[in-house]
C-alpha cells in the first residue's frame, strides 16, 4: 500500500511539468497554432526562473518573481513564434523547430554562469501540482462553457467562419500562443526550482517534446491530459525504481520514455485519435483565401 | 501599406530577400553576444578572421561541411516531399554504429572492409529513417515526433555500446571503442582532417539527386507527391512507396555522414555528443536555404560549415559554450522562413 501511494506521489511529481506544458500546447493548438518550440521555451523558463530565484547568489531571490520571470520568458519566446507564423504566415512546424534551437541555445549560453550552482530557497511542490490539475479543470470549463472558449475553438476549427462573425483571428491566436508559451515557461521553472533545484544545460531532456506528443495522445482534451501526465510520470518512476535492480542495462530504461512516446502515438493513430485535431491546425490564415 | 501578391519571385528577388534575412540573423545573433557580455563586432571579427583568413580555418570549414552536405542533400528531398525528417542526428549515429560494428567485428579482407563499412552505415541510417516513415504510413505517427524520439534512443544505444559490449580494451576512464585498423580509415587531404572521398561522394550525390529530381520520372513523381498530394492521388501514384523510398534515401545519406565522421576523423565509435555535434539540426538550415534544390546545397553547406567552425573558435577564444551554434541555427531559420512572405508578396503603398 505504502509502495503504491509512494509511486503515485512520485508519478504526480514527475507528471506535473508534463501536464503544465501539455495544457499550454493544448491551448495554442485549440486556436489552430502548433508550437513545436515547447522544449526551447521550457529551457528558457527553467533558466529565467532559476536566475531570479538565485538572486545575489545566496538564494535570496523572490520565488514568486522567479515563477513570473519564467512565464514571461516562455511568453516572449512564444510571441516570436506567433509573429513569424501568424503575421508572417511562415510554416508553423519549422518555426517551432527554430524556436527549440534558439531556446535551448540561448538558455545554454546565458545559463553557463549558473551551471552547478545550488539553489537554497526552494518553493513547495504542491501548489504547482494542485495548480496544474486545477488549470486542467478550468481549461475544460473555459473551452466548453464560455464564450471565450467558443471563440478560441472556432478560430482553430474554422478561422474563415470566425472572421466572418467578427472575431479577430490574429488577436485570438496571438493570445493563445503567448499563454501557451507562458505555461511552457512555468513547466520549465518547475524543473529548475522544484524538481531538481539547479540549472544544467539540457535539463529539459526531451520533456517538452513528450508534452507535444501527449497532446495527440490525449486528443486535445485538458482533462485527459491529467491522466496522460500521471501515466508518463508513473513510467518515469518505474524507470528509476527498476534501474540497477534488474540485469537490464540502465540505457534501456533511459530510452524507454522515448520509445513509449512512439508506441503511444502509434496507438493514438490506430484509434483514429488524430481525427480530434482542430480542423485548421497548422495552417496559416489568410483573409480571402481558401 | 499593403501586401500585393506576386505571380512568381525572380531569382534576383529570392537572392536579395535571402541575403537580407541572413543579414538580419547576424544582427540578431550579435545582440545575443552583446547580452552575453561580449562586443559583437569583436566576436564576429575573430570568428571570420579565424576561419576565412587562415588555411587551418578553411580546413575546418571543409571538414564541417562534409556531413552537412550529405545530410542536407537528403533533407532538401525530404522537405520537398513534405516529410519533416528532423532525426538526421539519430540517423548519423546509427550509420556510425553499423559501420563501427563492421569495422570491429566483421573479419573481412582489408580491401573490402571500408566499402562494406560505408554500405552498412548507409543502411543503418536508412533503416532508422525508414522506421519513422513506416510508422507514419502504417499508424499515422507524426514523423517530426518519431524521428526526434529516435534521436534520443540512438544516443542511448551508442552510449550503451561504448560503455558496455563494445568498450575498447585500451581505454581507462573514457568511453569509446577500440581504434579501427589503418585500412578501415578514410584517406584525408594531407595535413588536415578533410576526408576527401566522402566530400567527393557528397558533391556527386548533390548533382545526381538534382538530376534525379528534375530530369527523371521518379523525380517528377516525388515532386508531385510533395507539391500537390491531391494530384498525386488522382494520377494514381503509390504515395506510400514513394515516401518510403524517399525516407530510405534521406536516412541513408545521413548514415553516410556518420561513417565519414568515424572512419574519416575519430577512427573509433565515440560519445554521441562528440560524434555528431548537432549536424542533423544544422543540416535543416542547409536544406531550407537551398530551397529544395539539391545542387544548391553545394553552396549552403559550406556556409553553415563556417558557422560550425566559427562556433568551435568562439568556444576556445571567448570561452562560450558550443550551444552558440544552436542560437545561430535557430535565428537564421527564423529569419529565413519569416522572409518567405516577401517572395510571395510585395509591399505597396
Amino acid at each position: 500500500m505504502e509502495e503504491i501511494v509512494n509511486a503515485l506521489a512520485r508519478a504526480l511529481s514527475f507528471g506535473t511539468p508534463l501536464l503544465i506544458a501539455c495544457l499550454g500546447a493544448i491551448l495554442n493548438e485549440r486556436a489552430g497554432v502548433v508550437n513545436l518550440g515547447v522544449e526551447g521555451m521550457m529551457a528558457l523558463g527553467a533558466l529565467a526562473g532559476f536566475a531570479v530565484a538565485f538572486g545575489g547568489g545566496v538564494g535570496d531571490g523572490n520565488l514568486w518573481l522567479a515563477v513570473l520571470a519564467a512565464m514571461l520568458a516562455g511568453g516572449v519566446a512564444a510571441l516570436l513564434h506567433g509573429f513569424v507564423t501568424i503575421t508572417l504566415q511562415a510554416n508553423q512546424f519549422v518555426s517551432g523547430l527554430a524556436l527549440t534551437m534558439v531556446g535551448l541555445g540561448t538558455a545554454g549560453l546565458l545559463g553557463k554562469r549558473f551551471e552547478g550552482q545550488p539553489l537554497f530557497n526552494q518553493p513547495p511542490e504542491w501548489p504547482f501540482t494542485l495548480g496544474a490539475v486545477g488549470l486542467a479543470v478550468l481549461l475544460t470549463f473555459v473551452f466548453y462553457a464560455t464564450r471565450l472558449g467558443l471563440s478560441l475553438r472556432s478560430v482553430g476549427e474554422n478561422p474563415a467562419a470566425a472572421d466572418l462573425l467578427g472575431l479577430n483571428v490574429s488577436v485570438v491566436r496571438y493570445a493563445a500562443v503567448v499563454a501557451g508559451g507562458a505555461l511552457a515557461g512555468l513547466a520549465g521553472a518547475y524543473l529548475s526550482l522544484v524538481y531538481r533545484p539547479s540549472w544544467t544545460d539540457g535539463m529539459t531532456a526531451g520533456l517538452g517534446w513528450i508534452a507535444v506528443a501527449l497532446v495527440i495522445f490525449v486528443g486535445w482534451s485538458p482533462l485527459r491530459a491529467v491522466f496522460g501526465a500521471i501515466f508518463f510520470g508513473l513510467l518515469y518512476y518505474l524507470q528509476f525504481r527498476l534501474q540497477g535492480q534488474a540485469a537490464i542495462p540502465s540505457e534501456v530504461f533511459a530510452s524507454l520514455p522515448y520509445l513509449l512516446v512512439i508506441l503511444v502515438l502509434a496507438l493514438s493513430g490506430l484509434r483514429g485519435q488524430q481525427g480530434n485535431a482542430p480542423e485548421a491546425l497548422g495552417k496559416p490564415y489568410r483573409r480571402g483565401e481558401r | 501599406m499593403r501586401l500585393e501578391p506576386l505571380p512568381s519571385a525572380s531569382p534576383w528577388r529570392v537572392l536579395g530577400v535571402t541575403l537580407l534575412a541572413l543579414g538580419l540573423a547576424f544582427i540578431l545573433v550579435g545582440t545575443v553576444f552583446w547580452v552575453y557580455g561580449q562586443n559583437p563586432l569583436e566576436v564576429y571579427r575573430a570568428m571570420f578572421a579565424g576561419t576565412l583568413l587562415e588555411a587551418k580555418g578553411w580546413q575546418e570549414i571543409f571538414r564541417r561541411s562534409i556531413p552537412l552536405l550529405l545530410i542536407g542533400v537528403g533533407l532538401t528531398l525530404a522537405f520537398r516531399t513534405q516529410f519533416y525528417n528532423i532525426g538526421a542526428e539519430g540517423q548519423v549515429l546509427l550509420g556510425a554504429v553499423l559501420a563501427a560494428g563492421v569495422a570491429l567485428f566483421l573479419p573481412l579482407p582489408p580491401p573490402l572492409s571500408l566499402p562494406v563499412m560505408v554500405l552498412a552505415g548507409a543502411l543503418g541510417g536508412a533503416l532508422w529513417c525508414g522506421l519513422a516513415a513506416w510508422l507514419r504510413l502504417r499508424f499515422s505517427v507524426n514523423e517530426i515526433l518519431s524521428t526526434l524520439m529516435l534521436n534520443y534512443v540512438a544516443q542511448h544505444l551508442v552510449i550503451f555500446l561504448i560503455n558496455g559490449p563494445w568498450r575498447g580494451k585500451d581505454v581507462r576512464g573514457y568511453i569509446y571503442s577500440d581504434r579501427f585498423a589503418e585500412y578501415q580509415q578514410l584517406p584525408v587531404w594531407p595535413g588536415s582532417s578533410v576526408h576527401w572521398p566522402t566530400l567527393l561522394l557528397g558533391v556527386l550525390l548533390a548533382l545526381l539527386l538534382q538530376f534525379l529530381l528534375f530530369r527523371t520520372t521518379l523525380g517528377f513523381r516525388l515532386r508531385i507527391v510533395g507539391e500537390n498530394p491531391g494530384a498525386a492521388r488522382y494520377l494514381g501514384l503509390a504515395q506510400g512507396r514513394l515516401l518510403l523510398l524517399l525516407a530510405l534515401i534521406t536516412g541513408g545519406l545521413a548514415g553516410l555522414a556518420g561513417v565519414g565522421e568515424i572512419a574519416g576523423i575519430h577512427h573509433r565509435l565515440i560519445e554521441p555528443s562528440q560524434l555528431s555535434s548537432g549536424y542533423g539540426f544544422t543540416a535543416i538550415i542547409v536544406a531550407w536555404l537551398a530551397r529544395g534544390q539539391p545542387a544548391l546545397v553545394l553552396l549552403t553547406a559550406p556556409l553553415m560549415g563556417l558557422v560550425l567552425a566559427g562556433g568551435d573558435l568562439l568556444k576556445v577564444s571567448f570561452n562560450m559554450p558550443f550551444r552558440i551554434v544552436d542560437v545561430f541555427s535557430g535565428i537564421i531559420l527564423f529569419c529565413l522562413i519569416g522572409s518567405e512572405l516577401f517572395l510571395r508578396y510585395r509591399l505597396r503603398r
